[in-house]
């Protein structure tokens, strides 16, 4: 029997980019938050430029609880699914610890697919087999909680919609935000500007995305010295802006957020009328009941499945908030892969670079252009950026120009070119399908002997005819600038584990094809709301991170005002 | 921030100059290195200690690994990335002191593949030319590990093939690393390929340099905020 511990209001699993959010303004309204998180603290003096560590030995001071319940992966329900591994990590602040920082805006388009494609194309136009819905409403819904977010934790860029005006130096795609970025967008470089150069005389508009990285002093924490290792590195100087150093610690100072680490989260409990009571937890040896007015599931896409599923119950005998078969659903991996990439006859001055500096390219992304003769919906985000590291870096191709990957010939190219290649980073509008799922792998086990989840998914013909059109515009995009070899990558198959990993528990209006409301919480279980990207039914074409944030903050806000109608 | 260069680059780099930055191995070793002001991330200057003693032993055991299995390590490292007229490569890195050490912690899972893998090397050089895989001549050598690479031997983990990514994975690493981990050795790793060392911060004048910046030698763990010695703290 678990041991049973003093009750809360919330019980927030998983303090990561998504929980680490919800916790501030759940904290600032008075309500007593437990944050119950798998891995520990880390502190700035954790971090170094070590790429050995950071980036080939996947951070072993941090707890790898994901490690050991990797998904399993097949293309299709015929294939034998295989383990691979985990792109997260678990400690407070989560993977926001050290992703790449990204901190995008969807644009409008993503919030309502099948309506506006019906809109301008007439019907047909969305896949066949494809289950997309419109959000259950639209960007400027959103507006206000990006705002917050950007401003909480302290977000650079350069905007390109002010209320309207349009301001070619950001993306003249975004929708309209109420106030600039708090902060200047990361500098330029000679190869953002070789790059950006490039992309001006092709007609297109190139500009700085956003970033969740300090680029000046903001609330106490230092800006970015461009040292590099940014790339699954944590910040010494906290300028990259992790929930751990900035969302979190001010919920603390508030005394209403109580964190406790190592904690395991294995059951969400649930009594007899199919309420919500609390989360059953390992730390050590030990095995505790939190109770919980209110429970946040905040543990990353296929956790927070996961969990579900293994909390089946008398009142949920398929899992939990699972009465009409939708968790697991509308589940796919943002199409990230499939780059394109170059070499150049000069060095591009990336060794102090980072993958958040860049030159990004919105034009053919969502429905920024014209699809009235394609063969697809959606698009592409073009990202040149600056990352470049002395380990990653000897492992570049010699693209065809050495006879093997090793000896003399190959170490004089490499000795040439280790800073005159660049690999860009293609994110592509991805849909959810009917065939495209998760559930509990039937045989592979994490150490605790609980299923781990399977997913089951494959990129379709109009995921790949966006690769190959992105891969075409990229190519055009850095031969303008001077390119002299490119290479392009397959087109793509299964959906692996990502980490930008969507759906399973899909927000919307209708409960018989969505788990979550438009509120974040649970049409089956009203006290149990979900955050992360999870709950999105879009990709959009551009990292999550922002939205998800947006999105827990959006929740946590209805929570705070909406206490009893949620909590009683 | 003036700073103590507590690294022992007593003297250049033995690197010849390279085609592509003629100019920059002659002036470090005009300047002697050793003694000369190295400009830091942001235009701060890193002072370097001025003469010191002799240069510390360096110590090299073998923590997993036998004698005869870095024999043959250290030729099919040699063999990936070369010493030669361009220069040092992952022997002078001492990739292979990297690798046992590797194997002997963080790496351990990839013991046995390297166990079996060396193994299979030795028994294929003396059942099928003659003698040791270390007294084969070089051309020998070569065409051994392109027949690896070319999945065409057989007695490795997982495969032949395998093994070879394996086996070019860590000595790309060994050679790569920051020397704290016992590769990389006196910078030569990042000085083949140009990357001018790790910096607290970058300024645009840093950047605009790129390559041309003088190597600056210097471990993660040459700096305050990064290295867990307690003096050393921030």
């Amino acid at each position: 029997m678990p041991r049973r511990l003093a009750g809360a209001d919330v019980a927030i699993v998983g303090l990561g980019a998504a929980g680490g959010i919800a916790s501030l303004p759940l904290a600032r309204a008075g309500m007593k938050v437990i944050g119950l998180e798998a891995g520990g603290w880390l502190s700035p003096r954790d971090f170094g430029p070590d790429e050995l560590r950071n980036n080939y030995r996947n951070w072993p001071q941090a707890v790898q609880k994901a490690a050991g319940e990797a998904p399993t992966v097949r293309a299709t329900a015929a294939d034998r699914a295989v383990q691979g591994g985990h792109p997260m990590m678990n400690a407070v602040g989560g993977t926001s610890m050290h992703y790449w920082a990204q901190s995008w805006r969807l644009n409008p388009w993503d919030f309502r697919v099948v309506s506006a494609t019906r809109e301008r194309y007439g019907p047909g136009r969305v896949p066949a087999g494809s289950t997309v819905e419109d959000w259950p409403f639209d960007h400027t819904e959103l507006e206000p909680f990006y705002d917050r977010v950007e401003y909480a934790i302290g977000v650079s860029g350069q905007a390109g919609n002010v209320q309207g005006e349009i301001d070619s130096r950001g993306n003249i795609f975004e929708g309209p935000r109420r106030r600039p970025y708090p902060m200047r967008p990361l500098r330029a470089s000679p190869f953002t500007e070789l790059m950006g150069d490039a992309a001006r005389r092709l007609g297109w508009n190139p500009f700085q995305g956003p970033a969740a990285i300090a680029t000046e002093a903001y609330d106490g924490r230092p800006p970015c010295q461009y040292h590099g290792f940014c790339n699954r590195g944590g910040c010494h100087l906290r300028s990259k802006s992790s929930t751990a150093f900035t969302a979190i610690p001010k919920a603390l100072e508030t005394g209403n957020l109580e964190v406790v680490p190592y904690a395991r989260v294995i059951r969400v409990v649930t009594d007899n009328d199919g309420r919500v009571t609390g989360v059953e937890y390992l730390k050590g040896n030990e095995h505790f009941f939190q109770p919980a007015r209110v429970v946040l599931l905040a543990s990353y896409t296929y956790e927070n499945v996961r969990l579900l599923l293994l909390s089946a119950s008398a009142a949920f005998p398929d899992g939990l908030a699972n009465h009409a078969g939708q968790v697991g659903r509308h589940y796919l991996s943002h199409h990230q892969g499939a780059p394109v990439t170059a070499l150049f006859d000069r060095d591009l001055h990336n060794w102090y670079g980072l993958p958040a500096q860049g030159a990004a390219i919105d034009e053919w992304a969502d429905d920024n252009f014209d699809h009235s003769g394609l063969d697809f919906i959606g698009g592409a985000n073009l990202w040149a950026h600056t990352d470049r590291r002395p380990m990653s870096a000897a492992r570049m191709s010699t693209f065809g120009q050495t006879a093997r990957n090793w000896g003399s010939d190959w170490k004089a190219f490499i000795m040439k070119n280790a800073d005159r290649g660049n690999s860009s980073y293609l994110q592509k509008t991805t849909l959810p399908y009917e065939d495209n799922y998760l559930d509990l792998d039937p045989e592979v086990k994490d150490p605790f002997g609980l299923p781990v989840i399977r997913i089951t998914a494959r990129y379709h013909d109009n995921e790949l005819r966006i690769a190959r059109f992105a891969q075409d515009r990229m190519e055009q995009w850095y031969r303008e600038a001077g390119a002299t070899r490119i290479i392009r990558s397959g087109l793509g198959n299964a959906m692996g584990a990502s980490t930008h990993a969507y759906g399973g528990t899909r927000m919307g209006d209708n409960a018989e094809t969505n788990v979550v409301d438009r509120w974040g919480f649970c049409h089956e279980a009203p006290n149990l709301g979900i955050l992360g990207a999870s709950v999105m039914g879009t990709s959009g074409a551009r990292n999550p991170t922002l939205t998800a944030q947006a999105l827990a903050w959006r929740t946590a806000d209805y929570l705070a005002n909406n206490w009893s109608a949620v909590a009683e | 921030m003036a700073q103590k260069n507590r690294q022992r680059s007593t003297s250049a780099p033995a690197a010849e100059p390279q085609p592509a930055s003629p100019g920059r191995r002659n002036l470090l070793k005009g300047a002697g290195l050793v003694g000369a002001a190295a400009l830091g991330g942001s235009g701060t200057l890193i002072a370097q200690q001025g003469a010191e003693p002799a240069q510390p032993r360096i110590r090299e055991a073998l923590e997993v690994l036998t004698a005869a299995e870095v024999e043959t390590l250290e030729i099919l490292c040699d063999l990936l990335i070369p010493s030669d007229e361009n220069g040092p490569g992952a022997r002078e890195a001492r990739a292979a002191h990297y690798i046992d050490r590797a194997l002997a912690g963080p790496d351990a899972e990839d013991l046995e593949a390297f166990r079996i893998g060396l193994a299979a090397i030795e028994d294929y050089a003396r059942r099928y030319r003659g003698r040791p895989f270390a007294r084969l001549i070089r051309d020998r050598q070569e065409s051994i590990l392109l027949a690896l690479q070319q999945n065409k031997l057989d007695g490795f983990l997982p495969s032949a093939g395998g093994f070879f990514d394996l086996l070019r994975n860590h000595a790309i690493n060994g050679t790569f690393c920051d020397p704290y981990y016992g590769g990389n050795r006196d910078f030569v790793g990042w000085d083949m390929i140009r990357y001018p060392g790790v910096r607290i911060g970058a300024s645009e004048r840093d950047v605009e340099l790129g390559a041309d910046l003088p190597p600056n030698h210097q471990s993660a763990y040459d700096y305050p905020p990064y290295t867990k010695t307690g003096g050393n703290r921030a």
